[in-house]
């Protein structure tokens, strides 16, 4: 899937994430701030990545802000974005 | 057993992450009124990937789609029933075709995700004067519907009245609800009570619509739900009476008797159901007591 | 000569205060207070260096305290809690000495036996007249109880009230007497009434919150506590709080009338008393207006010091009258060790109040709090702070189910019997685990003490590292 635009899912509550997707540089850069940074941020990363890459994404920037999102939470959310921000209409 | 059922915003983690620890015999994961028009696919994504990977224990899983009318409700039904959800829940039901209709798009969809077709249940919504008028054509419109649920709000909008506290303009509409749907052979539930501070006037309401013949009720607030279990179970005194009814028969048949009677009254086929349902609903009770109910 | 002044310096001044002393206050004002600040700004002014701040509380409305630590003012701070500005600031290591934690119970306690010596004690009064009889129940500022400022007020050197309502001599229904205040300022406002207290305390409305109090309710009903004589305490926020509402609905269905209600109270509180649930309220803080009303009117609604409330050496106090307390946690470890300490990153965002205290003295300690927040579990292996010893704890409810401390084993028959839902804490701690999927062991670097936390009787607990 190609990042074509700017598109963002999810919110800033307890327990979401705000995923922002952009397009990137022919790699997937990911910039991640988290509540919960010394003990989920590396899988937090790692969870994003490996989504974005069974997307079929191979270039995005991806701003995320996690308020301590559960992981099925932070797939859901780059899902959404990823579509969101694709050449695909919106429904 | 249903006796409560609770309504989940589908696009919010907090709330369907805890779904399950509420107490609620069903969990409604609402992606109708719930979640605004530009969020639909964020609440499909999110509810998909929440109905994958989270327990909700005992809770059956109900998902609310978008009405016939709006262009989501195809897209809500990919998204969700390949994870299973036991009752899909269809909003504005207005007569039998629309049950049809939503039957056909769900055998379609059973059939490509190689699902025992037939498995998802369907939930009508009544809610408009015409889904009241059309409820018992609804109810047998397809061997899919499970059960009958007033929607008071939209349908005061529609009968051009006010949605009062005691509820005497749905009066006519409960009643009918309730005679559609046991005429139907289906279950029914009443409309959730919207003022979530006066736990007096739930119980008040929750007994009411027990005693109109529902089976449960739907609530908008997890608060609502140990009152919403206590009421429509059996009580103790019922309990204690389908226990005598069979424990008669059982004499009887020692004895050799035809004919059985408990407290002066003939135990006849009705009474003998009704008691299999409570000591039914007793037993499904007894599991989780301990979880919920005050 | 007058104990009138006409400003604060003068009457810090007359006082005769020095550098290295210590000052002290009270935090019955909350995150409205202004005295606090007052005063060491003019400290400041006054060119005060290596002053010691002995507050009962610091709230995030005390950010200024951080910059008269960087400029040297303030050395050293001495507090039973500390909200997380200024935790954070603590944290990261602006002071040189540590920050010493005592609870509610131990520091009125160590003020009394002279191994807390305060030089001068602030006394924030929403009334007073001018010889310093002086009250919380009064005035535009009204804040209730002032139970934490009677140690201060009896053992300084030096009193000095503060008050933005000065009422003609004598103020009938004063707390605290002439006999211990040296001097009085008036000023145009002690503190913002909306930080003071809340107009109302709000039942919460989440509902993994509520579920956990219902099961709490429970736990003490099933405990067998739930008879007349019952005495109660909780916190004010969350699980905790919308306890005293399932508690308060079971009593009446029981028509238990119980003996007292303790601690921080809320207009919750004040219902049960209405309601005819206790005989009286003991009351050491108020929380929000209903309960300073009722504290004004009702003889049944007594206002105790923090002695009285918690103190490990009074001859007997209210919290050792108590059958239980359900109470909050940031941490809970496999050996019901909590943390109100710090956060899950180590910094310094509360601390002991009178957690500590009741959690020893009641009957049975009920510790409620979800299982987890934003994909912390709540309970972990080992808490990074102790502020209560899970000696002190009986109980865990959460969402999932109910913990009973291993030293209880009558307790966890009790409550299975009761048919509530009696997990061991290992599974929980397993649960969470499985909801929020493995954690990263993370501990904080151990280089310098920020912070020393002291148990009830003034031992060395636990200490809390700088962050960073």
């Amino acid at each position: 899937m190609k990042i074509a635009r700017q598109a963002a899912a999810g919110s800033l509550e307890s327990s979401d994430i705000l995923v922002t997707m952009a397009p990137g540089g022919g790699e997937v850069e990911i910039i991640l701030t988290s509540s919960v940074e010394n003990y989920y941020g590396d899988a937090i990363r790692e969870t994003m990545r490996r989504t974005l890459e069974e997307l079929g994404v191979t270039s995005a920037r991806v701003e995320a802000v996690d308020h301590g999102a559960l992981e099925c939470t932070i797939k859901a959310r780059i899902t959404t974005a990823v579509r969101r921000a694709g050449e695909e209409a919106r429904l | 057993m249903r006796r409560s059922m609770l309504f989940l915003p589908a696009n919010s983690p907090n709330m369907v992450v805890n779904g399950g620890v509420l107490g609620a015999d069903s969990l409604i994961f609402d992606l109708e009124d719930a979640v605004s028009p530009d969020e639909k696919d964020a609440a499909r994504d999110l509810l998909r990937g929440a109905l994958e990977a989270l327990d909700f224990g005992r809770c059956e899983r109900v998902v609310r789609i978008n009405g016939l009318d709006t262009p989501y409700w195809r897209a809500d039904l990919e998204a969700v029933l390949p994870l299973g959800p036991e009752l899909i829940m269809l909003p504005k039901t207005g007569c039998g075709e629309d049950v049809r209709q939503l039957d056909g798009a769900l055998t379609e969809l059973e059939d490509a995700h190689r699902l025992t077709p037939g498995r998802t249940g369907i939930i009508a919504l009544l809610e408009t004067a015409a889904g009241v008028e059309n409820a018992y054509a609804a109810a047998l419109a397809s061997p899919r519907v499970k059960a009958l649920f007033l929607g008071a709000e939209d349908l005061t909008a529609d009968l051009r009245c006010q949605r009062t506290k005691e509820g005497a303009e749905i009066l006519y509409a409960r009643g009918r609800l309730v005679c559609a749907a046991r005429a139907a052979g289906v279950e029914v539930y009443d409309t959730p009570f919207t003022n979530v501070d006066d736990l007096e006037g739930l119980e008040k309401d929750a007994s009411f619509a027990k005693g109109l013949g529902f089976t449960g009720k739907a609530c908008i607030s997890p608060a609502h739900v140990a009152a919403v279990n206590r009421i429509f179970s059996p009580s103790e005194k019922e309990i204690e009476y389908a226990r005598e009814v069979f424990a008669a028969i059982e004499r009887g048949r020692k004895q050799g008797k035809g004919a059985v009677a408990l407290r002066g009254k003939m135990i006849d086929a009705p009474i003998v159901a009704r008691a299999r349902l409570v000591l039914k609903a007793a037993a499904e009770m007894g599991g989780e007591e301990a979880d919920s109910d005050v | 000569m007058s104990k009138l002044c006409k400003t604060l310096r003068e009457a810090m001044e007359r006082a005769g205060l020095q550098n290295g002393q210590t000052i002290s206050f009270h935090h019955h004002l909350r995150n409205g207070d202004y005295v606090l600040n007052m005063v060491l700004e003019a400290a400041a002014a006054m060119g005060l260096r290596e002053l010691t701040v002995c507050a009962s509380s610091v709230f995030d409305c005390h950010r200024p305290l951080i910059g008269h630590i960087q400029r040297g003012v303030v050395t050293g701070l001495e507090a039973s809690y500390i909200s997380s500005a200024v935790g954070k600031a603590v944290s990261q290591g602006v002071l040189d000495k540590p920050v010493v934690f005592r609870t509610h119970g131990s520091r009125p306690a160590d003020i009394m036996s002279g191994k807390t010596h305060i030089d001068v004690a602030f006394l924030a009064a929403p009334s007073s007249d001018p010889e310093g009889n002086c009250s919380g129940k009064y005035g535009p500022s009204a804040c209730g109880s002032l139970g934490y400022a009677f140690a201060d007020a009896q053992m300084a050197d030096r009193v000095i009230v503060i008050t933005d309502c000065l009422q003609d001599y004598p103020l009938a229904g004063a707390s605290i007497g002439e006999e211990l205040v040296d001097l009085v300022v008036k000023v145009d406002a002690i503190g913002d009434p909306a930080g003071i207290v809340s107009g109302t305390t709000r039942m919460p409305r989440d509902p993994v919150a509520l579920r956990i109090a219902d099961l709490a309710a429970q736990a003490i009903d099933a405990a067998g506590l739930l008879r007349d004589g019952f005495s109660f305490q909780t916190g004010a926020g969350g699980a905790s709080l919308a306890a005293a509402e399932y508690v308060r609905r079971r009593m009446l269905e029981k028509k238990v009338r119980g003996s007292f209600a303790l601690g921080g109270i809320t207009g919750y509180m004040v219902d049960m008393l209405q309601a005819g649930c206790f005989q009286a309220i003991q009351d050491v803080q108020c929380f929000d207006l209903k309960a300073v009303r009722s504290l004004r009117e009702d003889p049944r609604h007594r206002e105790i010091t923090a002695i009285q409330y918690a103190s490990p050496w009074a001859k007997s106090t209210a919290a050792a009258h108590l059958d239980a307390v359900v109470l909050g946690a940031t941490q809970i470890d496999l050996d019901f060790n909590v943390n109100v300490h710090t956060d899950s990153d180590g910094y310094i965002i509360g601390g002991s109040g009178g957690h500590t205290d009741v959690a020893e003295e009641a009957g049975l300690t009920v510790v409620a709090a979800p299982l987890s927040r934003a994909r912390m579990s709540i309970v972990v292996d080992k808490v990074l702070t102790v502020s209560t010893p899970g000696s002190s704890v009986d109980l865990l409810v959460t969402q999932y189910g109910i913990a009973v401390n291993p030293g209880r084993p009558e307790l966890r028959a009790a409550l299975q019997s009761s048919g509530l839902p009696v997990k061991d804490i290992r599974e929980l701690r397993a649960l969470a685990e499985a909801i929020n999927g493995p954690a990263a062991p993370y501990r904080p670097p151990r280089k310098r003490v920020a912070a020393r936390v002291l148990g009830r009787r003034g031992e060395e607990q636990d200490a809390i590292y700088t962050v960073q």
